[in-house]
């Protein structure tokens, strides 16, 4: 698509796209968001990139490939999930930071949990829609 | 650790399966770590199975949420020994996948997926929660839709598609039957509905919600009128997946089925009657569609259909006697299943084809492999002192202490289904082994001979522990029977399962 | 809003059974997807509408002090969205790579007979 205006707008809108994808990721313990939404966004900035300057480039740009992404969340989230085990909790069960850390908040184990799901969800949404165009264009 | 090791059977597949995403492209590491997976999955299942049977039922509550609110993982008897017999047939396609997938398939998303089709199976059977059951029911579809169709060829896209669409069918049926009981009872707690749903008011209403579960579960447990799927789409994936579909994914519903059927619904009269019909029709097809298949493959996927029957008209019979010997038909038919097709994979690499008129003259070239493969048919047809013999002596001890017209026609079945079971093996055995090579076909080279030491080690090896653990069910059935008969028992007295869980009754 | 949900549900599940017995396979997969759809607000309904707050209680309270909205039913429908996000996903891909094999979207195609080789 060969389009000034769309180009032009995703120069800008991709990083805000970014940054509000954080944003979500980091508030969604007690508030509306977190790593699913954050990852649907995120990767929604990579599509808009996609559509403007078309596929190939947007692998370029990411300098990993989206699948890349699998692995490494899943294991963020499976460290972050066991590591209850070691103090003989459930799996799963927060383990939280006693002192709040600045910005960021209070830091426990449910926030690299859903970091996990954020990078597994841009990994598999990518990984789809990069399939979907790739066979279109064929 | 003794506390965790309750979520270890679904924590260990879904490390190693990561692990194994991290090589991705590289076959033969992860081949090394899907071995030491599967193997380390079956000391902590045997460590699960002999903790429940010393201590009873164990309970771990999810992110530490307390019962009727959080998710709740619950192993009794019933589930651990499930986890026990999954992981013996995890480990033994593990095994064979390391000769029998070809590199191509290794490279790629086998070995990842087929551990998450492991975990979603562990997860299946240790949940004590509906919507986690549908969760974990989804992982084992996702899994399987890669698995069935990884390779692309043309037979297994049409395969697929069949294999798809019905399970995404039976997942949305038992989506609405989840969403009518959570209105009614306001809990997803297997436990905790067991207490509310008899008092509810509107029994018609759970009655029919029932058939609707059954409807769900019988679709992914191919029983009488929606078995058409799993014939068409069985044969089509390598072997050694088809052997994981086989033992396994009709097994997680027939699973489900008598999970529900006993902790949550109890059958009453009308529906017993229902069931029986359909547990007869399921092996009448079965066994006749066993009869005119002349694929192997095929022929084996009507059998799994067949034997589906016997477990599901063990359930409506509802005796201690009838749940033991379904519960001990299925032990025994998961590793039977899993078995026949590595079998039909050895087959398939020996001759070139599984299509049984082309086939001949196996007993005169591999007799040890003949006499192996003997073991596990006269298993399946019921042959005393062998596995499949002692199930059916239960289940017609139960059929004919019920009384009514429909346990006799059931029965009958039984009776019928084995007898053509028998002719069928009878008839393959004699294709297959004593028939000489049919001359007419042009000569095919024998893949199995040239192969290195290793590689014949990695598929016949798999072949052997399965069979000997048949055998240990069939000459140890005593043990096994104590098992099965407990099972029996924490299923027409569920008290124990909902005190463990809940801390009350 | 009952009345509606429940006629919406109804046309769902419907108009999905009626693609479902459609031949072809594209109409097929959108008659599951509206039926997953009708039993997601099936969820929803069942679960009891009440026009409340999110389940979060205040930070300067310790327990709720006004009507709140069961937060299950939501947890269950957005698990069931995103399953299904991802199955029907590779169900289109599976889709198009049938048709692309076959040239054809008609399931009563699917039947290549392969007694031969397998």
């Amino acid at each position: 698509m060969k389009n000034i205006i769309l180009r032009t707008a995703t120069a800008y809108l991709i990083p805000l796209l970014l940054l509000f994808s954080v944003f979500l990721l980091l508030r969604g313990h007690y508030h509306p968001g977190g790593g699913f939404v954050g990852g649907l966004v995120a990767s929604i900035a990579f599509v808009l990139h996609g559509f403007a300057f078309k596929m190939q480039n947007t692998l370029r740009l990411m300098k990993f490939h989206p699948s890349k992404f699998i692995p490494v969340g899943l294991s963020v989230s499976i460290i972050s999930s066991i590591l209850p085990m070691f103090f003989k909790k459930p799996v799963m069960t927060g383990l939280w930071l006693n002192k709040p850390l600045p910005i960021l908040g209070n830091v426990g184990t449910s926030l690299f949990f859903d970091i996990g799901v954020y990078l597994v969800v841009i990994g598999v949404t990518l990984n789809i829609l990069f399939t979907i165009s790739d066979s279109g264009q064929q | 650790m003794i506390q965790h090791l309750i979520i270890l059977p679904v924590l260990v597949h879904l490390i190693t399966g990561t692990v194994n995403l991290f090589f991705w492209g590289k076959p033969q590491p992860q081949r090394v770590m899907s071995l030491l997976g599967t193997f380390t999955a079956m000391l902590i299942a045997f460590a699960l199975f002999n903790q429940v049977r010393s201590e009873g039922v164990m309970v771990m509550h999810a992110a530490n949420w307390k019962a009727p609110f959080g998710i709740s993982f619950v192993a009794d008897t019933f589930s651990s020994s499930m986890v026990l017999f999954t992981s013996f047939a995890g480990f033994a396609v593990s095994l064979f996948s390391a000769a029998g997938i070809s590199a191509v398939r290794a490279q790629y998303a086998f070995y990842p997926i087929f551990h998450f089709l492991l975990m979603g199976l562990n997860g299946a059977f240790l949940t004590g929660d509906l919507f986690n059951l549908y969760v974990w029911f989804e992982v084992i579809i996702m899994a399987s839709f890669v698995l069935i169709t990884l390779g692309g060829s043309k037979a297994q896209m049409e395969g697929g598609v069949k294999y798809v669409s019905l399970n995404l069918l039976a997942s949305v049926i038992f989506l609405t039957a989840i969403a009518i009981v959570y209105g009614l009872t306001g809990t997803l707690n297997l436990a905790d509905l067991a207490i509310t749903l008899p008092n509810i008011k509107n029994q018609g209403l759970i009655n029919i919600t029932a058939l609707l579960f059954f409807i769900g579960f019988g679709i992914k447990s191919a029983v009488f009128p929606l078995y058409f799927w799993l014939p068409s789409s069985y044969h089509t994936p390598p072997s050694a997946v088809a052997a994981i579909f086989a033992g396994l994914l009709t097994k997680v519903g027939v699973y489900a089925m008598l999970r529900m059927f006993t902790l949550l619904f109890h059958p009453d009269d009308f529906m017993t009657a229902i069931i029986l019909i359909i547990s007869l029709g399921t092996m009448l097809t079965g066994a006749l569609g066993a009869i005119i298949k002349t694929d192997l493959k095929r022929m084996f996927s009507y059998l799994i259909i067949c034997h589906i029957g016997y477990m599901v008209g063990g359930l409506a019979l509802f005796t201690q006697a009838a749940l033991g010997g379904a519960v001990f038909y299925l032990f025994h038919d998961m590793m039977i299943k899993t078995n026949l097709f590595l079998i039909a994979g050895v087959i398939k690499k020996i001759r070139g084809t599984t299509n049984m008129p082309k086939l001949g003259g196996l007993y005169h070239s591999y007799p040890k492999f003949a006499l192996l493969v003997a073991i596990v048919i006269f298993s399946l047809a019921g042959t005393p002192p062998l596995s499949g013999f002692w199930p059916k002596i239960y289940l017609f001890q139960a059929g004919f202490a019920n009384t009514s017209w429909a346990s006799n026609y059931y029965v009958i079945g039984l009776i019928f289904s084995s007898l053509i079971t028998l002719y069928v093996l009878a008839k393959m055995w004699k294709d297959v082994f004593w028939k000489k090579q049919p001359d007419t076909q042009i000569h095919v080279p024998d893949h199995f001979q040239p192969l290195s030491f290793m590689k014949k080690l990695s598929l016949i090896l798999p072949i052997v522990f399965l069979a000997s653990i048949t055998l240990y069910i069939g000459l140890d059935a005593e043990r096994v029977l104590t098992v099965a008969n407990d099972i029996a028992k924490e299923m027409l007295n569920p008290k124990p399962y909902i005190k463990a869980v809940l801390g009350h009754l | 809003m009952e009345l509606l949900l429940v006629i919406m549900i109804a046309i769902l599940y419907a108009s999905g059974i009626f693609m479902l017995l459609r031949r072809s396979m594209v109409r097929l997969l959108m008659g599951i997807i509206l039926i997953g759809n009708g039993a997601n607000l099936l969820i929803f309904l069942l679960g009891g509408i009440t026009p409340g707050k999110p389940p979060v209680i205040a930070e300067t309270k310790s327990v709720f002090t006004e009507a709140y909205a069961d937060p299950v039913p939501q947890a269950l429908i957005l698990t069931a969205i995103v399953i299904s996000f991802g199955i029907q996903s590779f169900a289109i891909v599976l889709l198009r790579q049938v048709y692309r094999l076959l040239e054809s979207d008609d399931l009563d195609d699917l039947n290549t007979p392969l007694e031969e080789d397998i």
